[in-house]
Parts: structure tokens; sequence; C-alpha cells
């Protein structure tokens, strides 16, 4: 009986062993370049340990039964006739709801850190002028912290391109440029059907939906060039329908500004 | 001539045909009407597995290369569209439910026999009208979930006969549920507890009762959705002040539920299959009748997971995070008692327990990933990404059939009389395992670093591990080659498999294979302990 205990001690370390291991040293995800990418990996991280250990577990018992209790060839008869256990049915109801409570509250830390439970300041600029209804996408801009220098970007998708108007500038760009370590605020708008605004390496989706404007907020914290990818079936070239946004210095986002900017034009 | 309608005597022999014939025919008989559905389940499996193939051909390299981007859109639209309406749905329900209830309930046949084999023939016409919708002016290609208002602006033929297609399917899954209610509530034998109907008969219930709540929720959308496009009503339509979410929110209202209507049959027929051939009790009874029960309740209030990225309010977010996560609770419950079935059992290793096992291993990981897209920051970068398209594929796929074959394994001995070939069966079941798994697992990837679903081209960097994925699905299309061999083989020249050859004690088991068209020659016998392994007959209630 000892023996056993040993044995299911080994194994079930030797899971958690294995499962933090691969947790800690396979990367899964593409580059952190938001504010929200290391908040988003470090719950993927638990999630994806907490998954292996219940997933290799579960399989380990399976194969294992399979091989240790296979009817042999002389072997007639029945198993034995346990019908139930009232202590293990309370346990393994008890232990899951624990872990998925958990899992629940430590996801909702997580998405109040993204921004996503607050609601958004109603004295935003954009919305001052109008009293249509905005809806709010994930956000990290705190209410006070939506400054003047907060960079404000409206955003119109159609089949099957997303056009950028920079309000300031007074010019449309079909490239999404933006300084780095900036709060970017986005009003989002379509034209035609519903489409949707991902950047993988920001780890914010949001869809852009007729009738419907959207705000969405994000920080990029690292230069470069990344995809903008429509993930709503929007038609026959939603595949196609792609873009980049280029995150840049402030003094080459400022270049890049002031190259477009036109002056405005009073009628 | 005046026809008697009585419905204890559906076997009125001079109007219903004999022999193969009456698998054609309008027949009452119980047994009939669920092979009738199987078998034509399985056809619309072979054409929506044809349209998976395509897509996979058309994914194995990053450019649109392979068929035009509208006629891509279609197939992916009629490929979900058949798979869950005109296979998964029709076999796990009406396939297996039509056989095995009438058995277990100890009852000549379903509550109302005519309305059953209406239900039945309603399936055919509308699959053909779908299909066909194609060679129109091409078929829907909003995907399956038609959301507006890109199903309002492409082609209205297709869009509409979709529209009609699914009405017809929803009416034939209604028609359905009201008998398999009717039929577990009020026919059983006198004598036969609740609490002592298999597993089976448990998940039909609760499966029906989501289907007569939910399903009409659908229709009505639907019937809306129609108005839209044909009408010019601006029910979800912008440019008319309509609004597009309210859709999705009355959609998902109807396919969350589905996921369960689609599952929750799986988990009684694995229940079936796992105590006869471990040779031990079902593990937990009561707690797995509770389980059931808690996945319906809650089934019903988590539509709104699908919609994470629309626009929906932070509270809204966080309460359906939670109700979602909690459905891990009475789902792994299930998973704990099937295990502890197999342990302390005297297992056979044939096809139908190596499927019933493969559904759990797979079945684990689709349930894992689900807990992960519950939770919504979690799901707002994964949303509409291929780790979905993998998610639901190992849920519905790994998961139900799976345990669709390994019900065929474990039945067809009832239902022909003769065995199916063993060798041939783990050959399949060994192909179809592997094919899946390399079809699916690597789509995780594809999803978390960038590849959305539904498109026909892709960024290059993803071309080896679609590749990979395009050789999965050709192993699961191989697959289906042994499978169909074995049960043409076996029906001819089987080895004859006697009433009962896995010893089994459930009651369809105590009758002769096939069975009598009234199931029983006598009385229907009272089996109180279907699941009673280890005892002796003495010892059984």
């Amino acid at each position: 009986m000892l023996n056993k205990n040993i044995y299911l001690i080994l194994i079930i370390s030797l899971v958690f062993a294995i499962s933090f291991w691969i947790g800690f040293n396979v990367n899964l995800l593409p580059a952190e370049a938001s504010i929200n990418a290391p908040i988003y990996d470090e719950l993927f991280k638990i999630l994806f340990i907490i998954g292996l250990i219940i997933f290799i577990g579960m399989t380990i018992a399976v194969i294992y039964s399979l091989f240790k209790f296979r009817k042999r060839n002389d072997q007639i008869g029945d198993g034995i006739a346990l019908e139930g256990n009232l202590s293990l049915e309370i346990v393994w109801t008890i232990i899951p709801s624990i872990i998925v409570l958990l899992i629940g509250l430590y996801s909702y830390n997580i998405y109040d850190r993204m921004g996503g439970m607050k609601e958004l300041n109603h004295n935003h600029e954009m919305m001052s002028s109008n009293t249509e209804k905005i809806w709010a996408g994930i956000s990290q801009t705190s209410n006070n912290e939506i400054a003047i220098n907060n960079l404000s970007i409206e955003v119109s998708a159609m089949q099957f391109a997303f056009l950028f108007n920079y309000p300031k500038g007074n010019f449309i760009s079909g490239e999404l440029h933006v300084p780095v370590d900036q709060k970017v605020s986005m009003k989002m708008e379509s034209k035609d059907v519903i489409h949707a605004f991902w950047v993988p390496e920001f780890r914010i989706k949001q869809d852009i939906i007729p009738g419907q404007p959207t705000i969405l907020n994000f920080t990029p914290t690292k230069v470069g060039k990344y995809p903008i990818i429509c993930a709503e079936l929007c038609g026959p070239y939603h595949g196609g329908m792609r873009a980049s946004i280029i995150v840049e210095e402030e003094s080459d986002y400022n270049e890049w500004f002031n190259k477009n900017k036109k002056p405005e034009v009073n009628l | 001539m005046t026809i008697s309608i009585d419905p204890q005597k559906t076997d009125n022999e001079s109007l219903q045909p004999k022999g193969w014939l009456r698998y054609f025919s309008f027949s009452l008989d119980h047994k009939v009407i669920g092979i009738q559905y199987l078998v034509c389940g399985f056809l619309f499996y072979l054409i929506g597995g044809t349209l998976a193939s395509a897509i996979r051909i058309e994914l194995a390299s990053p450019m649109s290369d392979f068929m035009p981007r509208d006629v891509y859109n279609q197939v992916l639209t009629l490929h979900g569209t058949i798979m869950i309406f005109l296979w998964i749905v029709p076999v796990v329900n009406g396939a297996f439910g039509n056989y095995l209830i009438p058995f277990y309930v100890g009852a000549r046949d379903m509550a109302f026999p005519r309305l059953n084999a209406v239900a039945f023939w309603l399936i055919p016409p509308s699959g053909l009208m779908l299909v066909a919708s194609y060679f129109v002016e091409g078929a829907a290609q909003a995907g399956w979930t038609a959301y507006p208002p890109l199903s309002i602006t492409t082609p209205q033929s297709g869009q509409i006969i979709w529209i009609l297609s699914v009405l017809l399917l929803g009416g034939s899954s209604i028609f359905g549920g009201i008998n398999f209610i009717a039929t577990i509530i009020k026919l059983r034998r006198p004598g036969l507890k609740l609490m002592q109907l298999p597993m089976y008969c448990w998940a039909m219930l609760g499966t029906s009762l989501l289907v007569v709540l939910s399903t009409p929720v659908l229709a009505g959308t639907l019937i809306l959705l129609s108005f839209d496009i044909i009408a010019n009503t601006g029910f979800f339509n912008p440019v008319l002040g309509g609004n597009v979410v309210v859709y999705q929110h009355l959609f998902w209202f109807y396919s969350h539920p589905a996921v369960y209507i689609m599952v929750l049959p799986a988990f009684g027929l694995v229940s079936e299959i796992l105590p006869v051939h471990a040779r031990k009790p079902l593990f937990g009874y009561t707690t797995m009748v509770f389980s059931i029960m808690g996945i319906v309740v809650l089934g019903l209030v988590v539509w709104a997971h699908h919609m994470f990225t629309s626009g929906t309010p932070p509270w809204m977010r966080l309460f359906f995070t939670i109700a979602t996560a909690f459905i891990a609770v009475p789902t792994g419950i299930k998973f704990f008692n099937w295990v502890a079935t197999l342990w302390g059992g005297k297992i056979s290793i044939n096809s139908a327990m190596l499927f019933s096992c493969g559904f759990i291993i797979n079945f684990v990981f689709g349930g894992i990933t689900g807990v992960a897209l519950a939770q919504v920051p979690f799901d707002i970068h994964v949303h509409d990404t291929y780790f979905v398209v993998a998610h639901f594929h190992y849920i519905v796929y790994g998961g139900t059939v799976f345990i669709i074959f390994s019900s065929i394994y474990h039945w067809f001995p009832k239902v022909i009389g003769k065995m199916l070939n063993e060798k041939l069966g783990i050959l399949h079941f060994i192909i179809t395992f592997i094919g899946f798994n390399l079809c699916f697992a690597p789509q995780h990837w594809l999803g978390l670093n960038g590849m959305p679903r539904r498109v026909a081209e892709y960024d290059p960097q993803f071309q080896f591990v679609n590749q990979i994925s395009s050789l999965g699905a050709l192993l699961m299309a191989i697959s289906t080659i042994p499978f169909l061999i074995n049960v043409f083989l076996s029906v001819r020249n089987g080895k004859d498999a006697g009433d009962n050859p896995w010893n089994a004690l459930t009651p369809e088991w105590l009758t002769s294979s096939p069975p009598p068209v009234e199931n029983w020659e006598g009385e229907a016998p009272l089996v109180a302990e279907p699941y009673g392994y280890g005892k002796e007959i003495s010892e059984r209630k």
C-alpha cells in the first residue's frame, strides 16, 4: 500500500514538473509589442500549465487503465462491481470548482489590468460633440489619463481595406503609423459589413461593426512593423484584407506626420 | 379501406414494405428510422468531408489558387452547415436516439411514430436543396453563422435556400425532441423508474429539452433575417436602423446550446459503451444524471462568450466568462467518472473501446482550450482565429464523431446480426486518431500566431504548419476507406454475432439480433440494473 502511494506521488510530481517545464520553456506566442501583450502572456502561461497538468494526467490515467486492466486471454467474468464513491465524487466536484473559480478571478484581474473593466471617459474629445452611443472595446486608458497628447485616429473599415484618418493632420492613410510608448485611441466604424481589427503582436482584437462606433485603445511598446488583420468573415477577399501598423520612434513618427499633414481648409 | 391508427400497432404488415426496400419507405418502425438517419447522415458526412478536403487543399498553399474566392466561402459555409445540421445532430440524436430509446424505456416504438417518420423525411430534401443551391446562383457564402450584414449583401438565392433548409432541419430536430421527451417520460415500461434508465436516456432527455427550448429562437431569427433579405425590412440591417449585434445574441442563444445538442448524446452513448467493454458498472450514476442536467441549465446561459469582441458591455463579459468556465465542472465530473469506470475493469481492447478512449483524450484537450477561451482576455486575442477552429473540431470531431464511430462498432452486431472485422476497425481507429490530431493540433499554434479563420489566403510564414494540417486531413479522408470496406464486407460475410456478443445487460441486447419489428417477441424485460456488471445474477435487483 505504501509502495503504491509513493508511485502515485512520484507520477503526480513528474506530471507537474513536465507541465511547468513545458509551460516556461515552450513559447507558442508571437512577439510582445504592446502593454497588453506581457499581461496576456502571463495569463496564457498559467492556463497553459494548468491545462497541461490536467491533459497529461487524464491521458496517463486512460492509457494506464487500458494496459493495467486489459482483459487477459485466460480471464473470464467481470471486473469489480464498484458503482460509485461519494467522497471521490465530492472531491472531483469541489477541486475543479475551486480551480475554475480561481482562474475566473485571476482572468478578471488580468482583464482589469488590460483596462477592460473601466468605463470610458465621457468627456473624451471625440465624444463631446455628438451624443451617439459609443461602444467600448478593450481599453487600457484610465479615466483621468486621456490627455491632450493622446493620439486619436479614426478607423474606417470597408470591403476590403482599412483607412486611417488622422484628424489633427487632416489626412487619410492606408498604413497605421504610431509613435512607440504612446497611448493611441481609435474610433472605429465600418462602412458595410462587420470587420475586425486584430494585431496579433498587441494581443488585441475588436470587431468593427456598421452602425456602432467602437473605441479601441492600446499602447505599442516595441518599434517595428506588424500586420493588421481582419478577423471577421467579410466577403470573398476577407483573407486579403490586411494592413500594416508601423510603430516608430517619436521623431520618425513626427517626420512622417508632417510630411503627410494637409493644411486646414476653412470653407 | 379503413386504416386503424393505433400507435402501439406500427407493423401493419400490409402497408409496410419488406427487406431493404423498407429503408426507402415512410416506415414507422423506430429501428428503420434510426438506420435511415444514420445512413443519410453518413452520406452527408462524405459530402461535408469532401468539402473539408477542398478547404485543406486550398490552404496547402498561401495563395488563393485552388478555387475562386467566393466559391471558397461557399464551400466553408456548406461544410459547416452540412456537418452540423445533416451529420452530427441527426446522427447522434436521430439515429441512435430512435434506435435505442424505445428499447431502453421498454416500449415497442416511439411515442409518435408518424411524427418520427416526418422528422426524418424532412432531412433528405432539405439537405439536397442545400447542396443544390450551389448550382443555382452559388450557395450561401456568409459562413454557417450567417452574420448580417454580410448575409444580406451576398447573392440572395443561396442565402434564402440556406435559411429555408436550416428551418426545415430545425423543424425536424424539434419534432424529434418532442418525440424523445414524450417517449422517455410517458412510454416507460411499468415498474421501470427514472433513476433506473440507461444514461443515454438521460442524455437524450437533456438534449431534447435544449432542442425544444432553443431551436425555435433560431427559427424566429432566421425568418426575420429572410425578411431583411427579401422584403427589405430592417431588423438586422444597419442601413435601415437595424442592429447586427442583436442577431448575434439570438443566433448564439440557439447555437451555443447546439454544441450540447451535439455532445450530450455522445456523453450518453459513451456511458453505454464503456461499462460493457470494461465489464464494470457505470461509476457514479446519480452524479452523472445531475451533471447532465447541470450542463443543460448552464448551457442556456453562456451564449455571449461567442461575442466577446462584439462590443458587449463589461459586466456581460464577466458574467458569461464565469458561467462558461463553470460548465467545465459538470463536464469534468463525467470524465472522471468514465476513467473511474475503466479503473479495475476487465477491459476488452476493441474498436469500440479504442474510439471511446480516443474520445476521452481528444475531448479533455478540447475542454481545456474551451475553459481558456471562456476567459475574456484570453479570447480577445484568439477569437475568430484557427485556435477556435482547432478547439471546436476537438469537441465535435475528436469528441462526437469518435463516439459515432465507437457506437457503430458497438451496435453494428445488434442491427445486422453480424460482427464487424476488428483488425480493420483498429486500423480505422489508428489512422483516424493520428490524422485528426495531425490536422487540428497545429491549428492552435496558427491561431495564436496570427492566422484568422475563414481565409483562402494567408501569410506565407504559416505554409509549413498548414501543410502538416492538410496532411492530417488527407489521413482522415483515407481513414474512411477501411471503415467502408469493413461495413460492406461485414454486412455480406461478417461473422455471425449471436444475440448478445458483448454479454451486455442493457435491454436492447435482451432480444434477437436483428430485433423483431416490435422489439420483443413477448413482454419487454424489466432491466432495473442496466450496469450490474460484476454481480451474480441473484444479486441484481
